[in-house]
């Protein structure tokens, strides 16, 4: 076959709403494109740990404990589907490692933001995790099939995440005047951030229309903003919160609520590696990465001792 | 530079593959793969990746590096042969309709 009919049989998987597979040819652009998506997706899971991981010791209940140990667990597990769902297009799991500790490759900005009090683990669970699972709803059809099949695994197990979340902020919410209020200012706090998480508005994303086309995205930033707001202001009303956006109406006639703008300078500058936590996060998972160094070393020559063991004993 | 490669893939933990039986009676079936250092943490790996909930009653790895797969640029001939045979299928065979359950 020649590059140009490769390149038909490519359209053609594509067009047909069929899977792409590792061993498939694909466009240099379309693996690195996804590469690079994937891989800030595995980054934002195992980088997303760290917020909620402050709160573990100091839950309030053993239940509590016991939930938030579960969600933080599946998010390495997460990071872990993605991470091998990147390594199928021919990047090592080193190399990716060491572009999220050399400030290469990004995660998501939304867990630069600090964790000050218990209500924020249900505001995360319940926005960070809803804006999530919007996002990634859609990528459970994606093109590339090893993509395609790890969120349909993560999808799987998100929605407890955001339930958690919600609930926290529910008993919050129906309890003493100062737990409404640390819901309320939780609440304040993670809104615009989650917001940001669909990324820059459509006008400024210049790779959209050809992700679209590729089905490695199938929703636009902003549609799929809106879809958030749409449901998220319903869900705020029974928790009885307030949406800290004083231009947020109803409107008729598009059927959609409107709502302020968004603070892009400050998405951008925490992008940018100016956040409240940047530095901490990323120093956090050196560390972890550098001393965890002779655990990974001590396991390979335990596997290597026993095997030249195992090795001796067959040859005798 | 060849050196250079050789030290980090050294430092990595081999890739496996996971595959995982979901209930008495069926068979295994793909899960997706991680690293481990031997066979024995890649199935303890694989139980806290791919089974936390109850997803699994068996598990089989194998190294990534021994698994061979068909050529997809190839698939074309290599399924050929079965392409004209319909006769296979019991489709193919016309009966009466008062035989039943055949």
């Amino acid at each position: 076959m020649t590059v140009h009919s490769f390149q038909e049989h490519f359209d053609s998987l594509i067009d047909r709403e069929l899977t792409i597979e590792p061993r498939d040819w694909m466009p240099d652009d379309y693996r690195k494109t996804l590469i690079r998506q994937i891989s800030q997706h595995a980054h934002s899971e195992i980088v997303g740990m760290l917020p909620e991981g402050n709160w573990i010791t100091r839950a309030p209940s053993l239940r509590r404990k016991a939930v938030l140990l579960a969600k933080v667990q599946d998010e390495a597990g997460h990071g872990l589907y993605l991470y091998s769902a990147a390594e199928t297009l021919g990047v090592t799991r080193d190399e990716l490692y060491d572009q999220l500790h050399t400030g290469k490759a990004k995660y998501s900005s939304i867990f630069n933001y600090p964790t000050l009090t218990w209500a924020d683990m249900g505001a995360i669970g319940w926005l960070v995790d809803g804006a999530a699972i919007m996002n990634q709803v859609p990528l459970c059809r994606t093109s590339y099939g090893p993509y395609a099949r790890a969120m349909v695994r993560v999808c799987k197990e998100e929605s407890f995440h955001q339930r958690q979340g919600f609930e926290i902020m529910l008993t919050l919410s129906k309890g003493t005047e100062i737990q409404k209020k640390l819901a309320q200012d939780a609440f304040n706090r993670w809104w615009w951030p989650s917001l940001m998480m669909f990324g820059p508005p459509d006008a400024e994303s210049p790779h959209t229309e050809q992700s679209v086309r590729w089905r490695i995205k199938r929703l636009t930033n902003d549609e799929l903003r809106q879809k958030f707001v749409d449901v998220t202001v319903e869900q705020a009303k029974v928790l009885g919160l307030e949406v800290p956006d004083k231009d947020l109406k109803w409107n008729e006639e598009r059927g959609h609520f409107d709502f302020g703008a968004i603070n892009w300078d400050e998405f951008w500058n925490v992008v940018k590696g100016n956040g409240p936590c940047n530095k901490q996060r990323l120093e956090t998972r050196k560390k972890a990465w550098e001393d965890g160094k002779w655990v990974r070393d001590a396991a390979m020559a335990h596997a290597e001792k026993r095997k030249a063991k195992k090795d001796a004993v067959k040859a005798a | 530079m060849t050196q250079e490669i050789n030290k980090t893939n050294k430092s990595e933990w081999p890739l496996w593959e996971v595959f995982i039986r979901s209930k008495v009676g069926l068979d295994h079936k793909h899960a997706g793969s991680l690293h481990a250092a031997d066979a024995e943490m890649a199935i303890e790996n694989a139980r806290d990746v791919y089974t936390r909930r109850m997803e699994g009653v068996s598990i089989w790895v194998v190294e990534s590096k021994f698994i061979h797969a068909s050529d997809p640029g190839e698939s074309e001939s290599l399924y050929d042969p079965a392409n004209d045979k319909i006769y296979r299928h019991p489709t193919f065979y016309n009966l009466p309709d008062e035989v039943k359950y055949m």
